[in-house]
């Protein structure tokens, strides 16, 4: 009889392992151990076989099919929206968009909300810690717009500078784009605090949710913000899909992204009226199979608990930044006191890109480089860092393979 | 020694390796470590290779016909990578740089290191080298 080690969350996870099957191979002749989940989460196979499902058993256009098939997935993509409404608590379905992903998401609002109330001398604010996801949209309306982009700097251990955003924002500011948690370092941002604030300014604000969806508990309207964004891959569901939310009032008052079918109404030639919310912003066809999965990945996280997901992966991180500190030459890169289970470092005198092979060839996955936020490294005047990140499938041993490696790394290199 | 004279001995060295990755990461590194230093004065932006992740500086000289890199990279595992490549290329002549087939690459895993990633400037590197060699049997050409 084995007993598996139940950690202080509550969770056993060597048997919540089991429901992950790429975990369980080797890799350069070694088991695999995943620790780049902020780029990809692996998912479990009640995902798996969500999609199998479905192209097995009822793939068919939806929304307009009278057939059995197209009503089966209809219902199951309507359901995606209404599990998609209570993670985030949103007031009604008609808030939820879904999108390829974070990135579409923020072009979505930077191009439908951007022009339409952003105009010259206009102010929008990003922040230091940005991917350039939540960057270069907003680049975009600033060149089309004649607006000005201010961006919230970033204190050395890796928080935003709240006084400095105070200073940033006026009766100028017309949104304001921040992420709910940094990528490359794992800063938590105090977003009620942003929203507040930039409601009290007269903005709208923006929240890039792609490293909070599989972490932390999101409440849209305990936040108050106006519009927020999450990638289904990085919350263990498949990629491609992911969901805008926007307050109904304001989605009814700006224009749709794209043009085609099922965003309209009516369609002449002369004139076209658009669809109810959501459908207006949903043109096209969507990813019907992967948006269908991806309820499977949200229930996944519902039904382990968002505090126990933390409780773990906060577990890990503390033990993983104790650990990886400890080893010479180590200087961690973003130590905010509230952190998602993202550890980025540098090793001095070795390029992280051969720390990442080296660890590749011990079959340890970690990110390596600038993480898509080049201007956030060059504040800290360095190329790019290592990052491990965790999910709630990793384990305290998983970390002592990667320590084991990085001293062998050390050692040889010296 | 011909060129694939030095690509044979390359992959007769990497076969002791017995395809361990660990193993073969460490030895293309302390290959490159063995690479003499490029004076910093040549670590210019013009002499860059530039990749992702990883910078490659090359520079080379044509002596008596014969074509010899200097090169040195920031990172250690493509610094170790592009010392095979001047192993391989140092003393020959521009022709018979520009019809090598690489195919130790293939035969030692190193399509591991370069495959499709555009993280390191390996790719780019061969054909810079290359790119030199044409310029030098150009330039020989003309002289005769």
């Amino acid at each position: 009889m084995t007993t598996h080690h139940v950690l202080s969350s509550g969770l056993d996870v060597e048997t919540l392992r089991k429901q992950f099957p790429v975990l369980h191979q080797q890799v350069n002749g070694r088991d695999l151990v995943y620790f780049d989940n902020a780029a990809t989460s692996q998912k479990p196979i009640s995902v798996i076989n969500a999609l199998i499902d479905y192209y097995q058993g009822y793939n068919a256009n939806i929304h307009r099919g009278i057939h059995t098939l197209a009503e089966k997935a209809t219902r199951a993509y309507e359901e995606t929206r209404q599990v998609a409404r209570s993670f985030i608590n949103a007031k009604s379905v008609q808030e939820i968009i879904f999108t390829r992903g974070v990135t579409e998401g923020i072009n979505l609002i930077a191009s439908s909300y951007g022009r339409t109330f952003i105009n010259e001398g206009d102010e929008i604010i990003i922040s230091g810690l940005e991917h350039h996801s939540n960057i270069v949209p907003w680049q975009f309306v600033r060149d089309e717009r004649k607006a000005k982009l201010n961006v919230i700097p970033v204190r050395d251990n890796g928080q935003l500078d709240l006084e400095a955003y105070k200073k940033l924002l006026s009766n100028k500011t017309k949104i304001v784009a921040v992420n709910h948690a940094s990528n490359s370092l794992g800063t938590i941002n105090p977003i009620r605090e942003i929203i507040q604030l930039a409601h009290e300014a007269g903005a709208v604000v923006l929240i890039d949710g792609a490293q909070a969806g599989p972490h932390l508990p999101i409440d849209v309207q305990e936040l108050d913000c106006d519009f927020y964004v999450v990638s289904s891959h990085k919350m263990y569901g498949p990629t491609g899909t992911g969901f805008l939310y926007g307050k109904k009032e304001i989605l009814e008052n700006i224009p749709p992204y794209h043009g085609g079918g099922e965003m309209i109404r009516e369609c002449t030639f002369e004139k076209t009226t658009y669809n109810d919310l959501p459908y207006k912003f949903e043109a096209g066809t969507p990813n019907i199979g992967d948006v269908i999965a991806f309820k499977h990945a949200m229930e996944f996280i519902q039904s382990l608990g968002r505090e126990s997901i933390a409780a773990h992966e906060h577990e890990l991180l503390t033990y993983a930044t104790a650990r990886v500190s400890s080893l010479k030459g180590v200087k961690l890169v973003g130590t905010a006191p509230e952190k998602v289970s993202v550890l980025s470092f540098i090793i001095d005198g070795i390029h992280p890109f051969d720390i990442g092979q080296m660890l590749d060839a011990r079959g340890i996955a970690v990110r390596t480089g600038h993480h898509c936020t080049q201007p956030l490294m060059d504040r800290f005047g360095i190329e790019g860092t290592v990052r491990a990140s965790f999910a709630v499938y990793n384990t305290k041993k998983e970390i002592d393979q990667l320590v084991e490696g990085l001293e062998r790394i050390i050692n040889f290199l010296k | 020694m011909t060129i694939n004279q030095t690509q044979d001995e390359i992959i007769s060295e990497f076969s002791l390796l017995d395809g361990d990755m660990e193993m073969t990461v460490f030895y293309i590194m302390e290959l490159g470590q063995k690479l003499p230093t490029m004076p910093e004065e040549d670590k210019t932006e013009e002499n860059i290779v530039k990749g992702c992740q990883s910078k490659v500086w090359l520079t080379s000289k044509l002596e008596d016909g014969k074509v010899y890199f200097f090169a040195d990279s920031n990172t250690a595992i493509t610094k170790g990578l592009v010392s095979l490549l001047t192993r391989i290329f140092n003393g020959q002549s521009p022709e018979a740089i520009l019809s090598t087939d690489l195919y130790f690459m293939n035969k030692i895993g190193m399509e591991r290191f370069i495959g499709t990633q555009r993280s390191n400037g390996f790719a780019a590197m061969i054909k810079q080298m290359k790119l030199y060699a044409l310029a030098y049997k150009t330039k020989m050409e003309v002289r005769l």
